[in-house]
């Protein structure tokens, strides 16, 4: 779970690098930088949540 | 540039590093006191080195070598290029101060953002892996981010890249907060909660043992910070006069509406001001206000400040009790919380002649930049030197504190510490 966490937050950068190369328009880059932060965002999320089950034990 | 000023600026810093090693030692607990001031001045000593040595070659300066490569026939800057041990500096001395100026910069900065993780990992970090920690922090990972923001590295040159507005990032929000706040996170999450912190998931309050140390600290950080901003946006956006003289408006502006909002946002809550809080409000408010020091109007700055000092209050208590980071200072928090604000306010409050739109782009780019490559930067290599250098202090020193356990005398030797005296009477 957490280098699925990893991968996710490295795919989200490359996302909004691609957006930045591939993209001209102003509001297709940002609409895609803002999709890579989210990615970035799951994958943090996915790390805390690993974290969080391991402190609270089995349930 | 007002190299008169600039250095009387880089002075200051060291005050801000006072501030926040008394912020870190007062919110730990006193059977830790005398270690988290050492593990400060030990950071800041390995940092400086290691920075000077290694990590300014990396980091470089505007105007300086660089690595270059080519994606789609565009040029990237991705690292500086100087020579290592700091054997360039003589000669560029003979050019003029500037790169000089860089450097003393540099190891204060590196030194500041180098002890943001200390409040995270206080009262069960051994100083053995902090000081491992320092030495990666400042070899590697501030150079690495510092010379794409401060040295013409890819993040400064959006402009001839991708046609955006550079990356902004005038007093360190980013590349010493955010990566300060980065490395805190990893550090918590490595270490785990302090024993006794969580029963039967359930937090536990460890106050603070020194609430005085921390309120100084505030007023020390203030100046500190002043000096911090000033001289980042001399050396790297080539403040004038009356914008360093708005850096210091705006820095005091800011701690006050972060410290107020914080003081007000409390006192709502739990129906009195809490002081830990309202300190972190504080140096919260100085870390979102940093992102565009000098150059947001003064109005601006208090808007931003005010929901760093609001946000704070929130983002402490989620992440200690629903994400079960034990963090003793809210150094996650202040540093990551408020910074990555203040980087995204920036882009909102700027009087710009681009289109806004434009500069969101770049200040969203500079965030996911630091979430999707820095913070996994930072946390595998971390993970790795704990596998190296083990971060935790073994239970019975837990328990026993880090004074008499790594050093071996408390720091308050003549006071003696009841094991129940936050028991409920």
């Amino acid at each position: 779970m957490t280098l699925i966490g990893y991968l996710l937050m490295v795919s989200g950068w490359l996302l909004a690098i691609a957006a930045l190369f591939l993209l001209t328009g102003l509001g297709q880059r940002l609409a895609f930088v803002i999709a890579a932060l989210l990615v970035e965002l799951l994958g943090l999320s996915l790390i805390a949540i690993r974290y969080r089950s391991l402190q609270r034990g089995p349930a | 540039m007002s190299i008169d000023l600039c250095l009387i600026s880089i002075i200051l810093i060291p005050l801000a590093i006072a501030g926040l090693a008394l912020i870190h030692q007062g919110l730990g607990r006193s059977r830790s006191a005398a270690h988290a001031m050492l593990a400060t001045l030990c950071s800041l000593a390995i940092a400086a080195i290691v920075f000077t040595l290694i990590g300014s070659a990396w980091a470089g300066f505007p105007g300086g070598q660089a690595h270059t490569i080519h994606i789609a026939g565009k040029p990237i800057d991705w690292l500086g290029a100087e020579p290592f041990f700091a054997t360039g500096l003589p000669s560029s001395l003979l050019h003029g101060p500037y790169a000089a100026l860089t450097l003393a910069f540099g190891i204060f900065a590196v030194g500041l953002a180098s002890l943001i993780p200390l409040s995270s990992g206080s009262d069960r970090w051994r100083l053995a892996s902090i000081c491992a920690t320092s030495a990666l922090f400042a070899a590697i990972i501030f150079p690495l981010f510092a010379h794409w923001v401060w040295s013409n590295g890819w993040l400064s040159q959006l402009t001839p890249l991708f046609g955006l507005p550079a990356f902004t990032d005038a007093g360190g929000a980013a590349t010493i907060q955010v990566l300060g706040g980065l490395t805190a996170l990893s550090v918590a999450w490595i270490l785990g909660p302090r024993q006794g912190k969580y029963t039967d998931g359930t937090a536990t309050a460890i106050p603070g043992h020194n609430i005085v140390h921390v309120l100084f600290g505030c007023i020390l950080a203030l100046i500190g910070w002043i000096g911090l901003d000033s001289a980042a946006s001399i050396l790297f956006y080539r403040a004038s006069y009356p914008q360093v003289i708005l850096t210091v408006i705006n820095a005091t502006l800011s701690a006050s509406a972060g410290c107020l909002a914080a003081v007000i946002t409390t006192q709502l809550r739990y129906r009195k001001p809490d002081a830990s809080l309202s300190a972190n409000g504080w140096i919260a408010g100085l870390v979102a206000g940093s992102a565009g020091c000098g150059l947001l109007s003064p109005l601006a700055t208090i808007f931003i400040a005010l929901v760093a000092g609001t946000l704070v209050t929130f983002l402490v208590e989620t992440l200690e009790l629903r994400l079960y980071i034990d963090d003793p200072g809210g150094a996650i928090s202040v540093h990551l919380g408020a910074a990555l604000w203040g980087v995204l306010a920036y882009a909102l409050f700027a009087p710009s002649t681009n289109s806004r739109t434009a500069l969101l782009l770049s200040q969203l780019t500079g965030i996911a930049t630091l979430l999707g490559i820095m913070f996994p930067l930072i946390h595998i290599t971390h993970r790795l030197l704990n596998k190296l250098i083990p971060f935790r202090i073994d239970a019975d020193g837990d328990w026993q504190g880090m004074d008499i356990r790594e050093l071996g005398a408390g720091a308050y030797p003549e006071f003696v510490v009841h094991a129940d005296e936050f028991v409920p009477r």
